[in-house]
């Protein structure tokens, strides 16, 4: 299953613990994450589903190409990583 | 008098309470954070709404039993799919999720709150904030695509008023998109005001009443038919609840600002902190003042005592000024970190703190 990793910054907020997923899209992987902790989404998608502007997705180290649909692949092996791009001050 | 007030600022939450004869800051939360509004409700519920920068935006709130919990912030529901042709007078300009809440206010009813925000979406609570529902009316009336860009493109709604004499009617100012009135909570909404002008519209659509860029209403809560706008172009009062509005052209040092702030139980007295409008958006001269009229708008006095009157450059914003129930207690908060109390009506100014960070928002608790 992938692995879904959140960045430390979102630890302020609420618990958002790292988790292996089922999923074969990056938006089912998220979906399942967001099943065991329910209020990471609004964190992470805007209210549209896509990716909030100023958060970022990579898969084993590279930004993801959809960031609206979410329909970048995700194989067993793969690690997600979300954390936030910048942001003004 | 009000013993305590709170402060909104681009890093956090400041308290402020009478300790002896000065003000305290007393607690600080969300350090570090956006808080773009505020609201003590009477019952002693503290709402904080976050905006934060690679989150979005967030509610809190802190129970009478002074623990904070998040609730869930309101969100857009699901924007139809785009219209087969480009530029289609369908498609919706403005974005379905949600930017900043903007304003919070009390429904007038146990449990309800409404919040206006940008992109322009009217959300009601009836459960005290625990959920919200976007207010599809308003959404859905075809003039809300008119609406014009404030923060970025994006239009928003600074104001809601409710009548305390019936919480079913409710008021809405909009950056930029004029004044909304509704009779039944909401159900249906009309586009009131009149007499308003844009200078920077072109001259045919001046006076329409959609293209009004309302900075700020305020209303005279013992009178609440009187209204006041802090508008892009000047200074407006209204004797009607926002239908019919005249120009107070008497304000000074400058019409352009933000803020206003109402007298609770006079209907001729408010108040105005003016800058130079508009690309400029700074004080007069450099000196920061606040403007009177204690006469209906005939007159004002410019009132500097206490407040710095060389290279002051500070902003105030448009929910940034407050005044309390008993109209002796004013608040103010600067783009530049400076807090000012008035005790006499704003006869005369103290500083309450000179470097928080930019402050977006001051309330004192609803009575």
């Amino acid at each position: 299953m992938p692995k879904i990793a959140f960045t430390p910054a979102l630890r302020r907020f609420l618990a958002a613990p790292a988790m292996e997923v089922e999923g074969a899209t990056v938006g089912e992987a998220l979906a399942a994450a967001f099943a065991v902790q329910p209020a990471l989404r609004g964190y992470v998608l805007d209210d549209q589903g896509a990716l909030r502007r100023h958060v970022a997705l990579y898969v084993n180290g590279r930004p993801v190409s959809d960031r609206k649909g979410l329909g970048d692949s995700v194989g067993a092996r793969d690690r997600i990583y979300v954390f936030q791009a910048l942001s003004g001050g | 008098m009000a013993e305590r007030f709170h402060v909104g600022t681009r890093k956090g939450l400041f308290e402020f309470a009478r300790r002896g004869g000065a003000w305290e800051i007393v607690d600080v939360q969300f350090l570090g954070d956006p808080v773009s509004a505020i609201l003590a409700e009477a019952n002693g519920s503290l709402y904080a709404a976050l905006d934060l920068g690679h989150f979005g935006a967030k509610l809190w709130r802190r129970d009478r039993a002074g623990d904070w919990g998040e609730l869930a912030a309101p969100a857009f529901p699901p924007k139809p799919p785009k219209p087969p042709e480009p530029n289609s007078a369908d498609e919706d300009p403005h974005s379905w999720s949600l930017g900043q809440i903007w304003v919070i206010e009390t429904g007038g009813v146990p449990g309800r709150l409404w919040a206006g925000t940008i992109p322009g979406g009217l959300f009601c609570s009836h459960d005290g904030g625990a959920s919200w529902a976007l207010n599809d009316a308003l959404w859905r009336m075809p003039e809300r695509r008119q609406w014009m860009g404030v923060a970025g493109e994006q239009p928003g709604i600074n104001s809601v008023l409710i009548d305390p004499r019936d919480p079913a009617d409710v008021r809405l100012g909009v950056s930029t998109g004029g004044l909304w009135a509704s009779g039944d909570a909401g159900l249906s909404w009309r586009l009131i005001n009149r007499g308003m002008v844009n200078e920077y519209m072109p001259p045919e659509r001046r006076e329409d009443p959609i293209t009004q860029d309302i900075h700020r209403l305020a209303r005279c809560a013992a009178h609440p038919e009187i209204l006041w706008c802090q508008h892009h172009n000047g200074v407006f009062r209204s004797e009607d609840g926002g239908a019919n509005w005249g120009e107070v052209t008497a304000i000074r040092p400058s019409k352009f600002g933000f803020a206003v702030a109402a007298h609770p139980r006079d209907p001729l007295t408010a108040w105005f902190v003016p800058a130079i409008k508009d690309e400029k958006r700074i004080p007069v001269d450099g000196k920061l003042v606040v403007a009177r009229t204690r006469d209906g708008g005939k007159s004002f006095e410019v009132l500097s005592e206490g407040l710095p009157q060389r290279h002051a450059y500070d902003l105030v914003w448009r929910h940034a000024l407050a005044v309390d129930e008993s109209g002796q207690t004013l608040v103010f908060g600067s783009t530049s970190g400076g807090l000012w109390i008035s005790e006499n009506s704003g006869d005369s100014w103290r500083m309450a703190e000179a470097r928080l960070p930019p402050i977006a928002a001051v309330r004192f608790p609803e009575a």
